[in-house]
């Protein structure tokens, strides 16, 4: 138990160093996150009051897409030189492997998000009136549960030529229960506050689904690591 | 390793296929009878309630074929064994085309029952989710390399997806039903209650002749599989020849 | 890849080269024992420890060399060995890493980053990174090819004094002469199957192709 956590904190401490001195996922998502809000403002008017109804769901639709750029490159970045073997060939359990990859790139959106959420709020005008530690429980528990699978799904694609084409279409199926999830919690808490009863069910839903597949995927990677 | 997964020998189908084959013929021909003119017409809907008896059949052997895919992707993962990725495999190919057919009749039951064709309502949304997953996992039995691979992946993909079926299930109902969970329980049925007995004996054996059916596609399925396999080792060992 | 019948008991020290035509499945051999790929069935035992059970033990045991190098090629040989001395559990890892890196001859370029390296060097760093943690056992897959003479004449001195410390060594390989010059045994693979095992045989390249020939041309 101890190893596992042991060779997970590396494999994640090498990710994010590496991204420390490349500079290049973060990066690209932070870009990228910035290009969607700017689509955003052309497709719906900022000046329009109705626009706030629609902030709870862009919050996620930019944490998705700017998150999948950086799955994608999660596991492929392990390729080039067969670097994923060097893994498996250590004394390090698959699912160690997997809690790095996962520890990694939960930073690496969370960092997109601390960025790319204010920057939404502050261009759309919208001022946060809502409860701001069950949104920041949205948030954390929304983006863990994506990249728990989306991390699992980026290994399992990773076989394939074509993973950057695979990964969304197994990705966005499995993640629509916490997508759901997340948008409803999102919506209630930011705009609609007094339904916040539901908002708590909507939370714990995103709770025990975070737990089967965390674990599922967990147990589960060793079979998409083998060669 | 290799006995099990030689699939070299199989010169005919299996007597089961054939037997389930003859048995097929009239019960179509009986499903057709009892739905179409042994069940008397709604009387809001009209005819076009008659559809119901296909779109519940093909829904149930979606999920089921979902549920065997799912079982035999378990199996594979432990025993290795060919045989079973390839029930799995054809199980998801036929998954996918009833799964099409639910979406298909589902949105013309739904334009003359609530006057829209596509409600984003818990069993639809299912099933459409549901196809997607099957399309994920059909493509990842296209992906290229060894075959083990592929099974190997697939399996994972598919015990994940199946996991996932009652958990969108229930989120679309929290959702739908604006944020009032109900978790177990019937909420809001639309073709419970008021069932006659005549429609009820039809639908009934609209869903056995349709598993029924679908026993026959697997065996087909699985031996066509078996042959292209056959033929692939053929292949293989002309060009060795050749070679050599 | 099909295996069929291998049993294969190799003694400490031993050093042995596994030959065989393309496809008659000597890396698969070698991927099993790294634990890269699960037999479906039989098992694979060093000093008595079952790979599957006690694979986090048997693996520190092991040094594993590929073709491809398993290096990040934005980050430092210093950084690189670290990283896999860490996963090791490697005590001293930095002092190790430089000492890996001063023996393999590249201290000039500890810290420039593996992109701009030529395969050589490469495979230089690569051959540190396996034996980083000081392996009982040495698992080499198709070490020298795309190696200058260079390189290999270290990669040679390295096998040669892992050897003499004690170590087994597994090799497979295309390159005759490489393997007569660091191998005892030998052994012969055709179609997942051992054909031939050359024990106490004369360390003469024309001797080895002579039974190589015979076992691998004849039908």
């Amino acid at each position: 138990m101890n190893n596992l956590f042991k060779a997970a904190f590396i494999i994640a401490g090498k990710d994010l160093y590496s991204e420390w001195k490349t500079k290049q996922v973060v990066t690209t998502m932070l870009i990228f996150a910035g290009l969607v809000i700017v689509t955003f403002s052309f497709a719906f008017d900022p000046s329009n009051n109705a626009v706030r109804a629609i902030i709870p769901g862009l919050i996620w639709v930019i944490t998705i897409f700017s998150a999948i750029l950086g799955l994608n490159r999660s596991f492929l970045s392990e390729t080039k030189n067969d670097n994923l073997y060097g893994m498996i060939v250590s004394p390090t359990d698959p699912s160690s492997i997997y809690l790095g990859k996962v520890i990694a790139n939960f930073i690496f959106v969370l960092i997109v998000q601390l960025v790319s959420i204010p920057a939404l709020f502050i261009l759309f005008d919208f001022r946060f009136m809502g409860n701001f530690p069950l949104f920041l429980a949205v948030v954390v528990l929304g983006t863990f549960g994506f990249i728990s699978v989306g991390t699992f799904l980026a290994g399992l694609s990773s076989n394939s030529r074509s993973s950057e084409m695979l990964l969304p279409i197994l990705l966005f199926p499995i993640v629509s229960p916490i997508i759901i999830a997340a948008v409803q919690a999102t919506r209630i808490l930011l705009i609609d506050i007094e339904q916040i009863a539901s908002a708590i069910s909507w939370i714990q839903l995103m709770g025990v689904y975070n737990l089967v597949f965390f674990v599922l995927c967990l147990v589960l990677f060793e079979y998409v690591l083998e060669v | 390793m290799n006995k099990p997964n030689d699939l070299i020998d199989i010169p005919e189908e299996s007597r089961l296929y054939k037997t389930l084959f003859f048995i097929s013929i009239p019960m179509v021909i009986i499903a057709l009878y009892l739905s179409f003119i042994y069940a008397p017409v709604e009387r809001t809907m009209g005819v076009v309630q008659k559809i119901f008896y296909f779109h519940v059949a093909s829904a149930w052997v979606a999920f089921f074929a979902f549920f065997i895919v799912a079982v035999f992707s378990i199996m594979y993962l432990i025993k290795r064994t060919r045989i079973y990725d390839v029930i799995a495999g054809v199980s998801a190919e036929i998954g996918v085309v009833y799964t099409a057919i639910v979406l298909i009749t589902g949105p013309i039951w739904a334009r003359s029952a609530w006057n829209t064709w596509w409600t984003w309502e818990p069993r639809l949304t299912t099933t459409l989710i549901l196809f997607f997953m099957y399309i994920g996992y059909i493509m990842i039995r296209k992906m290229d390399g060894a075959w083990e691979k592929k099974a190997r992946l697939a399996s994972v993909f598919g015990i994940i997806s199946f996991i996932n079926v009652p958990i969108v299930f229930m989120s679309i109902r929290w959702w739908n039903t604006k944020l009032h969970p109900v978790v177990f329980g019937e909420g809001s049925d639309q073709t419970g209650g008021g069932l006659e007995p005549e429609m009820l004996v039809a639908l009934i054996f609209s869903v056995f002749t349709m598993t029924v059916l679908y026993s026959v596609f697997l065996l087909k399925g699985v031996y066509i599989e078996k042959l292209q396999i056959q033929t692939a080792r053929l292949k293989e060992k002309i060009q060795e020849k050749m070679i050599s | 890849m099909i295996l069929r019948g291998i049993n294969l008991s190799i003694k400490k020290g031993e050093t042995v080269a596994i030959l065989g035509p393309n496809g008659a499945g000597k890396s698969t051999v070698l991927k099993i024992l790294g634990g890269l790929i699960k037999a479906s069935s039989g098992e694979v035992k060093v000093n008595g420890l079952d790979l599957k059970k006690d694979s986090y033990d048997v693996k520190r045991k092991i040094g594993f060399l590929a073709h491809n190098s398993f290096l990040y090629d934005h980050l430092t040989p210093l950084e690189n060995l670290k990283f896999f001395g860490k996963l090791y559990g490697v005590e001293n890892v930095e002092e190790r890493a430089k000492q890996l890196i001063d023996e393999v001859g590249l201290s000039f370029f500890t810290h420039d980053p593996v992109r701009s390296f030529s395969r050589g060097m490469m495979q230089r760093i690569a051959i540190a990174r396996a034996i980083i943690h000081q392996p009982e056992i040495l698992l080499f897959d198709e070490p020298h090819t795309g190696l200058d003479q260079q390189a290999i004449k270290l990669l040679n001195d390295v096998i040669l004094r892992m050897r003499d410390e004690g170590s087994t060594i597994l090799m497979v390989t295309h390159d005759f002469q490489q393997a007569i010059e660091t191998c005892d045994r030998f052994i012969i693979i055709k179609n997942g199957k051992i054909v031939d095992d050359l024990q106490n045989v004369e360390r003469n390249i024309d001797t080895i192709t002579e039974k190589y020939m015979e076992q691998v041309s004849g039908l």
